[in-house]
């Protein structure tokens, strides 16, 4: 039985991570931006998956479910916030919401 | 003795005067002003008195009478204390500027009565007799400088005490830093002297000195240069060639001041130096050879400017450089003693000169120029006859105090140990022009037509309180100089014995010791520090009454006196018999005329030399590119830096959650790149 190679995982995560990156940062929809932040999360946690099958470590799966708690958190609050945005601007443009700055 | 060991008290009258009228005499009515300042150097005038009765009882062993008060200053090997002294000279010098300022000061409140800055005025002139008092009783060089910058301080705020007046703001700041070059050589000198002598303590100076090897002409050493440096304080302070050209400038302060501060006592501060410090000189024949050639020059050279001035007291500025150059002349032919005598008889009639001036502009409504005067003779009358008396004084006409002292030092020029027959020419020639200069301003001032319009003018003689100093300073003019008469026929010069123990150790001095050798030989055993003023040289005695006569007739027909009556008699000639020939001479001559009138042209020289290259500088190099450029760029570009980038900066905050991710994207690349690049490193 041929085991598929720890680079292949991590290569595909870092493909994933680009994705999420270049999505996150070209897209101009908020909730296309939140998806591509959950792309990065779970690009991640492949990684981290992979390097604990490979070491035969615990410590990456526990790790992979912290980030999964919290990307849940961060999912309830974060739309939370995208609602209200979309309430106030009637628009889910990034572009509009600039207010904060110098 | 009580007041010779609180001789501060001297000092400190003054100096309470100058402050009590500074601080609070504001509101005061002038009569508080005037008691607080007469009164206070009228005290320190009786201190003087009174110090001076003390010393004459101490036993000549006591003398120089040192009393030191407190340390002042003490930085490891450097020590000063305050420290006052007396001995001959200095009493002199007391007596001369407590009297003569005393004297002045009562001249003022009639001078000043219609000025604003009353107290100011009196306040200033206060802290003048301070400054000049502390100069004179300093027992060492550091404490001297300190009346030394002091007088000038108080010169440059009264020259400048009108100072609403552009000129007069300007002439305070002329005479401050020209004589700051001087002073300038003078500090250098007092820490060549301090380095040398590893003191300041004229005491532990001059007995250090006694034990050096002299310099000579040929070979000059540390003492000439100490002894120059000294000089050049002396050419600022006194208005000797080349920095005379503030004195004249200073003339735009009230009168009393030019009277007081110009003429009587601040501008001989350089000639009390030079004769102080004459242990030193008197070992430094090149300094005392320069000394002689600036005296000489400049009692020449401004007499002449003297000739042509038509602004009354800028004629007696001209006078007074001149005069200050005898008094060096002097001190540079080895006659301490003649130079310091012509200081205390040229207070008195300069002095006088002055005040009679500040009268007579008095008197005119404040008219200074002497073509607009003529024929005051009658109308003021006291100012009158005591300026006659004093121009007869500073002409050196036998019999008044002038031609004691001016006699002197001519004599020492042509027949001293010193002697050197060019510059006793010089000063026989000053001679000459300073008795014309003098009788052509009274000539033109108090005779001929009034050249004024007489309904506009109201002439008027001045107050008593202006006349009678102005009465006892004519007296002195006169009997100020009968101290020497008795050399006349062949007797003791009391003044130059009463100072001989100060001069006694000028070490080549023949006639001091064939003085000595007689002595001793009528059975007197006297050594350099006795107290020569109690002692008549035994030898004039059987000689002095066959001669009397002959020595008499000699010393009133000498040549100083004989050109001197030839300058009265050619003012006579120009100013009263033909009155139209002064302008026929200056058409003929205009080329020496014009020359004399613009005072050789040495302020605008001097502007063309130094004062207009200065301001280029300082305005292109200093201001413009050092100031403007280099510390201002510096500066200001420091703080346009961190604005403009600053400035940039916050434009990274662009609000836009995009931009903020993808510099976190750039930072994350960053810090991986560096941490592959230390984990390759490590590997």
């Amino acid at each position: 039985m041929s085991v598929v190679p720890i680079s292949y995982y991590l290569v595909l995560s870092a493909v994933l991570f680009g994705l999420g990156v270049v999505a996150f940062v070209f897209k101009r929809n908020i909730i296309t931006i939140f998806m591509s932040i959950e792309l990065m999360l779970n690009a991640v946690n492949l990684a981290f998956v992979a390097f604990a099958r490979a070491h035969n470590q615990l410590d990456g799966l526990v790790f992979v479910f912290f980030v999964i708690v919290v990307a849940a958190a961060e999912a309830a609050v974060g739309l939370a916030i995208v609602i209200t945005i979309a309430q106030n601007r009637r628009s889910l443009n990034v572009e509009k919401v600039d207010l904060l700055k110098f | 003795m009580p007041l010779l060991d609180h001789l501060w008290i001297i000092l400190a009258v003054p100096l309470a005067g100058a402050a009590i009228n500074g601080l609070l005499g504001k509101n005061w009515p002038k009569s508080a002003v005037n008691s607080i300042a007469i009164g206070s150097v009228s005290l320190a005038f009786l201190a003087v008195v009174e110090t001076v009765r003390e010393f004459l009882q101490l036993p000549a062993s006591q003398v120089p009478w040192v009393k030191s008060y407190f340390p002042w200053i003490s930085a490891g090997a450097f020590k000063v204390n305050f420290s006052l002294q007396v001995d001959q000279l200095t009493i002199v010098m007391l007596l001369t500027v407590s009297f003569v300022g005393m004297l002045i000061h009562i001249y003022s409140t009639g001078y000043m009565a219609h000025e604003g800055g009353y107290y100011r005025f009196f306040s200033y002139l206060n802290l003048f007799m301070f400054f000049m008092l502390t100069l004179v009783l300093a027992a060492n060089i550091v404490v001297m400088f300190v009346g030394w910058e002091g007088v000038g301080l108080c010169s440059y705020l009264l020259i400048g005490f009108w100072f609403l007046k552009q000129s007069a703001a300007n002439a305070g700041k002329k005479a401050f830093i020209v004589t700051r070059i001087g002073d300038f050589g003078f500090t250098v000198g007092i820490l060549l002297l301090f380095w040398t002598f590893h003191s300041v303590d004229f005491g532990t100076i001059f007995a250090q000195a006694a034990g050096m090897p002299s310099d000579t002409m040929a070979q000059a050493g540390v003492l000439t240069t100490i002894c120059l440096l000294l000089f050049t304080g002396a050419i600022g302070k006194s208005a000797q060639l080349p920095l005379y050209v503030w004195l004249p400038d200073a003339m735009e302060g009230p009168t009393p001041v030019s009277a007081l501060i110009h003429a009587a006592t601040m501008v001989t501060a350089g000639v009390y130096m030079v004769a102080r410090m004459h242990p030193l000189f008197s070992r430094a024949p090149v300094a005392m050879f320069a000394v002689a050639i600036v005296g000489a020059l400049t009692a020449f050279y401004s007499a002449t400017i003297g000739l042509v001035q038509t602004d009354i007291k800028k004629v007696l500025a001209y006078s007074t450089v001149s005069q200050l150059g005898y008094m060096f002349l002097a001190c540079g032919v080895g006659a301490y003693a003649a130079g310091i005598f012509h200081l205390m008889t040229h207070a008195f009639f300069k002095g006088l000169l002055f005040l009679c001036a500040g009268s007579a502009i008095h008197a005119m409504g404040g008219e200074q120029d002497m073509r607009k005067m003529g024929g005051l003779r009658k109308a003021i009358p006291v100012t009158f006859w005591t300026m006659f008396i004093a121009t007869f004084a500073i002409s050196g006409v036998p019999g008044f105090a002038g031609f004691f002292s001016k006699d002197e030092i001519l004599e020492a020029a042509q027949s001293g140990p010193h002697a050197n027959l060019p510059l006793w020419l010089l000063g026989l020639v000053a001679a000459g022009l300073t008795s014309f200069y003098m009788f052509r301003l009274i000539f033109l001032t108090f005779f001929g037509t009034q050249r004024f319009d007489e309904h506009k003018v109201h002439v008027h003689e001045s107050p008593r309180n202006m006349t009678i100093p102005l009465i006892i300073l004519a007296f002195l003019s006169i009997f100020g100089g009968w101290l020497a008469a008795p050399k006349l026929v062949g007797g003791t010069d009391y003044f130059a014995a009463f100072l001989g123990p100060v001069f006694a150790d000028v070490p080549e001095s023949p006639a001091f010791a064939a003085f000595l050798q007689n002595l001793k030989e009528a059975g007197i055993d006297a050594t350099v520090n006795s107290p020569v003023v109690r002692v008549i040289d035994p030898q004039d005695k059987p000689t002095a009454t066959e001669n009397a006569a002959m020595k008499l007739v000699h010393a009133v027909t000498g040549p100083p006196v004989i050109v001197g009556l030839i300058g009265i008699l050619i003012a006579w000639w120009f100013y009263i018999r033909r009155p139209e020939l002064p302008e026929k001479l200056a058409r003929s001559m205009h080329g020496l005329y014009t020359l004399l009138l613009n005072k050789y042209y040495v302020d605008e020289i001097y502007a063309a030399a130094i004062v207009r290259p200065l301001l280029w500088v300082s305005t292109n190099v200093l201001w413009h590119t050092v100031d403007e450029g280099l510390i201002d760029g510096t500066v200001n570009g420091s703080a346009r830096l961190a604005r403009e980038a600053g400035g940039k900066l916050r434009e990274l905050q662009s609000g836009n959650a995009r931009s903020y991710a993808s510099w976190v994207v750039v930072g994350a690349v960053g810090v991986t790149a560096l941490l592959l690049g230390i984990w390759m490193k490590v590997r």
